[in-house]
């Protein structure tokens, strides 16, 4: 591994100036992303700024919304009484990710900023535009049975991973950012990025700036939602395709609102506005389900090895709108 | 975070060590056409601010109730520094990038990865080892419990598998088989004891001993 300066600042100004003033140094949290990207050569920074002694872990249940410090862990918020009350789809997502070590270790921060990748950008010894801009993308014409069928690019076709960015896409999440400018709020949807002609870039924070908290807003699904996640094996492998389904339905079994969102299929997670608007006033039906999932999936376009994504999304679809739907 | 296994396992081909090689010899080729002692000077130049830059760091902590103080390269993971620096080779490395759970030891009282962070990253705190688990001579239950139900064949993830499973039972997520499992994902036993591993989890469990 390169070598690096290592700094651990207990002022969050401290933390945000000693990123912003040097291109090369990086914020560390959990670290379980970018340790291992740097064993592999792939992010190499010469400083890292570790923030955990940053005030940053507390989840504040306020009026209408749940507040989550950016280092609060992956776990703690997971197991959090409030988090399992008033938004259990969050829970249900962040339980589905990585290992209980992992989730022992991983920021809710961290885990929003971990990166969109595949083997490729891994691999040193391949083209990636992401990992070098300009050398192309080996996944194109290579093994991309991993990859995006949305939103994608001729310069890169990775996913992102995580799990609990689907559930917080799907719930209207505000990413709270601090930053050598001030302050901003930016909308769970608009916090990561397309890869476009800029692979390399995975979300729209600015440099220096500090994921600080996200704010889940007070909602209907509290009692109707699944997380549906497809993998090769029973547990702690990254998803083929994952759904986050939450439904708000009347007594007649009727659908008044709708959330649904995608992982694994774009290089974002994948809100499914279009579907979900055409499931408001429709009965809690199979029926209904087929017809979302026929909208959610319109524009998708597989590669060599991944067209078995445009079954296993509708499908996966129904199935979590089912479950969610069949909540007791 | 660890693809296909919350992996990044690169599964193309490639040729890592002629490409290293190429890199190794044109560095070389470069530094022919310079003279000698230039290099060594420049050389030697370039190691003093290296070194100058990328200091050891004082780091306090305590393994398994004993306090160190010790100062640790930045880079050094938490698994190298209980290996190398302490001695402590009851925590295993095996994949090294967080995929296999054979690393496992508690920190403050919660389970990781130790290959996955910076020893520096651990002032202040308390790591538990599989060294720090029994009492004296007297094995800790979990570790009693795989011996009896035979939670191994070649041992090498077992470190792990008994610091994550006594993690496991005092997280309350041991009520089941199946929720054994599902919590105790992280840790891989290639050798496939699994059936014996919740065995052993499930009689601590039920025995109600404090773990």
């Amino acid at each position: 591994m390169n070598q690096f300066q290592y700094v651990r600042p207990t002022k969050q100004q401290a933390a945000i100036d000693a990123v912003a003033k040097d291109a090369t140094a990086t914020f560390i949290a959990g670290g379980t992303n970018l340790v291992d990207l740097m064993k592999r050569g792939v992010m190499t920074p010469q400083k890292l700024v570790d923030i955990n002694r940053l005030p940053l872990t507390r989840i504040d249940a306020d009026p209408g919304k749940l507040r989550i410090g950016a280092l609060a862990l992956n776990s703690t918020v997971a197991d959090d009484k409030q988090v399992r009350a008033r938004q259990p789809l969050l829970a249900l997502a962040l339980n589905a990710g990585a290992s209980a070590q992992l989730r022992n270790m991983a920021t809710v921060g961290g885990n929003m900023l971990q990166r969109t990748r595949c083997s490729y950008f891994y691999d040193t010894t391949m083209p990636c535009n992401k990992r070098e801009p300009g050398t192309g993308c080996g996944a194109l014409e290579g093994i991309n049975r991993m990859h995006a069928i949305f939103g994608f690019s001729d310069k890169c076709i990775a996913v992102h991973p995580s799990d609990m960015s689907v559930a917080l896409v799907a719930l209207d999440a505000i990413v709270q950012v601090s930053g050598p400018k001030g302050n901003r709020s930016i909308p769970f949807a608009e916090l990561h990025r397309l890869p476009g002609d800029m692979p390399q870039k995975d979300t729209t924070l600015e440099p220096g700036e500090l994921i600080t908290a996200v704010d889940v807003p007070d909602g209907p699904f509290t009692k109707h939602v699944h997380y549906q996640k497809v993998r090769e094996r029973a547990s702690y492998a990254f998803a083929l395709l994952s759904v986050a389904a939450a439904l708000d339905l009347d007594s007649n079994n009727n659908i008044k609102a709708a959330r649904l969102a995608m992982g694994g299929v774009a290089h974002k997670p994948w809100r499914l506005t279009a579907a979900e608007q055409a499931l408001v006033g429709k009965p809690a039906t199979e029926e209904s389900f087929r017809q979302a999932a026929a909208i959610a999936m319109q524009g998708a376009k597989a590669f060599k090895h991944n067209a078995y994504k445009l079954k296993l999304g509708p499908n996966t679809i129904i199935q979590a709108l089912k479950t969610a739907a069949s909540v007791a | 975070m660890a693809m296909t296994s919350e992996h990044d396992t690169p599964d193309n081909g490639h040729d890592e060590a002629r490409r290293s090689f190429l890199k190794q010899s044109s560095v070389l080729t470069a530094m022919a056409l310079v003279p000698g002692p230039l290099v060594q000077a420049a050389s030697a130049e370039l190691d003093e601010k290296v070194a100058a830059v990328f200091e050891k760091i004082p780091l306090k902590l305590e393994v398994n109730g004993v306090k160190h103080k010790v100062s640790v390269e930045p880079r050094t993971t938490l698994l190298d520094f209980l290996r190398e620096d302490l001695h402590l080779t009851g925590t295993k490395k095996g994949c090294d990038y967080g995929q296999c759970g054979a690393c496992t030891v508690h920190v403050d009282g919660q389970r990781v990865n130790s290959c996955l962070s910076f020893a520096v990253m651990h002032e202040g705190k308390k790591i538990t080892t599989i060294e720090g688990l029994a009492d004296g001579d007297k094995l800790h239950p979990m570790q009693e419990a795989f011996v009896k139900h035979d939670g191994f064949q070649c041992g090498y993830c077992t470190p792990g598998q008994i610091m994550s499973a006594v993690a496991c039972i005092r997280e309350g997520k041991a009520d089941s088989e199946g929720e054994i499992r599902e919590y105790m994902s992280g840790n891989i036993c290639r050798c496939g004891a699994y059936s014996n591993i919740v065995a052993a989890i499930q009689e601590v469990k039920g025995g109600g001993q404090k773990v």
